[in-house]
């Protein structure tokens, strides 16, 4: 049994609200700079290259790369042989995400209550996934996400007759209407199976995906693969302004569900995509 | 065409812009959000003044995030517009001049765009850091207590957006995608 401090998990949490809004992973970096160089289209072309720069101050002169700095979730896997100690386990994550965002300039845009609508004015609480897995080690990824394409997310409780089709067709749909709103390049989450729940926490994960790797499942690769062409040839472009390079990557997973059911969730995340991942 | 534009702007200079044309604004700005319009229509309703002159002024549709000490302000790009619609063509009928923001209007907005010879520009969504170095001052002017939603008047410098709806009712975002599809068809 190893034991960790709660006020470690506090201090990761911290540093990693603040990475997530000022650094964009390798990847995703890399996504941004191929789709500048195969963007055919001028005005596309431009924005492609004002979103580099815009990373380029961003780490420089440590401002947020968006001011929405979004809402903090956070992937949490705790080994089922790590005693936490000295606090609770979530007040040590909301302590990390109150200092990260008070301390990093980061924008607090949590209210209270989503009809009273009060701001927290510390960005919490977090949203909090939970998994116990083997081992000692407590893996952490924060996705602080942004609304303009939370809000064109969307869930497609399809019957299992709608089939691969069907899916193909929930995920155009989500992108279309998406268009100018989700900032794109977008990067397109998507989880399909499972329960009305299970299919929005898969597309949720599927985003903090490295975008190098595709789906070890074969058809899913190959679904990937096809609805990014499908997507990057309905013109929407970068900044919804015209072009080639409406999305970034297509990540899906999927899990067993029920006789009766195909659900599908499209978690739409604009092209920046923030996870910082730490391993404890 | 990329092209100078002085904000305040007068409705001659805003009939001249075209949907597609990248415009670089200097001149000062007033940001207000989903609170702030908001307050502004009760504002309006109670028979009051708004807290600023609208006529030929552009709206910013931006919450910042905190600045660094001896920085003028934090990240700063557009929010989605479509949900300041609904306050929108009541603003425009008293004179606002444009509007920045990023993601399609409703149709009343479109409507109410044409009939004031107004424009809407598109700013790069999530690109805060590379905008905030085209704003020289910012103060806020009303609201306080809103925090980010609050109303600022910003100073901007060179300031890069896109006409997206013009003052003829043309909309990018509509024409972009098939006007990209012909040209890759011709090419
Ligand atoms: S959708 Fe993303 S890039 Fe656009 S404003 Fe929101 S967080 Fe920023």
């Amino acid at each position: 049994m190893r034991t960790v401090e709660a006020i470690e998990i506090t201090k990761q949490i911290k540093e990693m609200c603040i990475e997530a809004n000022h650094f964009l992973s390798p990847d995703m970096k890399k996504a941004l700079e191929t789709a500048a160089k195969q963007e055919d289209s001028i005005l596309g072309k431009q924005i492609l290259s004002q979103l580099e720069e815009n990373l380029e101050i961003a780490g420089k002169d440590m401002i947020p790369i968006c001011q929405d700095t979004g809402m903090a979730v956070i992937f949490i896997k705790v080994g089922q042989d790590v005693h936490i100690i000295g606090g609770n386990l979530e007040n040590a994550i909301n302590e990390g995400v109150r200092q990260g965002y008070q301390d990093g300039y980061l924008r607090k845009s949590v209210v209270e209550d989503p009809i009273e609508r009060t701001n927290t004015k510390d960005n919490t609480p977090a949203v909090v996934h939970y998994k116990i897995t083997e081992g000692d080690s407590i893996d952490i990824t924060v996705v602080p996400k942004g609304f303009g394409s939370e809000n064109m997310s969307r869930i497609f409780m399809l019957k299992p007759a709608d089939g691969l089709e069907g899916v193909k067709e929930a995920i155009l749909t989500a992108v279309k209407d998406a268009g100018p709103n989700a900032c794109p390049p977008m990067i397109v989450g998507v989880g399909i199976g499972g329960t009305f729940e299970k299919c929005a926490l898969m597309a949720k994960h599927a985003l903090t995906r490295n975008l190098e790797e595709r789906s070890s499942v074969p058809y899913l690769k190959d679904l990937e693969e096809e609805m990014l062409i499908k997507i990057n040839g309905l013109g929407i472009g970068p900044g919804g302004l015209g072009g080639k390079m409406t999305a970034l990557s297509v990540n899906i997973e999927a899990y067993p569900t029920h006789i009766a059911g195909l659900p599908v969730a499209v978690n739409i995340c604009c092209h920046v995509n923030r996870h910082a991942h730490r391993v404890i | 065409m990329n092209q100078s534009v002085q904000i305040p702007i007068s409705k001659e200079t805003a009939k001249k812009l075209k949907a597609g044309d990248y415009v670089y604004l200097t001149g000062v700005i007033y940001t207000a959000r989903d609170a702030a319009h908001k307050r502004m229509q009760e504002t309006l309703d109670a028979g009051k003044e708004l807290p600023m002159e609208i006529k030929g002024n552009a709206i910013y549709y931006m919450g910042p995030s905190p600045a660094r000490p001896g920085c003028v302000i934090g990240s700063a790009g557009p929010t989605t517009a479509s949900r300041m619609d609904k306050y929108t063509p009541r603003l425009l009928d008293l004179g606002l001049g444009a509007m920045i923001g990023k993601g399609k209007r409703s149709q009343a907005v479109i409507e109410a765009i044409k009939r004031n010879d107004s424009v809407y520009f598109a700013a790069i969504g999530g690109a805060g850091a590379l905008l905030s170095q085209k704003i020289i001052s910012s103060e806020v002017i009303a609201y306080d207590d809103l925090g980010a939603e609050a109303i600022r008047k910003l100073e901007v410098k060179d300031f890069p957006v896109v006409v997206v709806i013009d003052s003829d009712g043309n909309n990018l975002y509509e024409t972009a995608a098939g006007a990209y599809e012909k040209k890759k068809d011709e090419g």
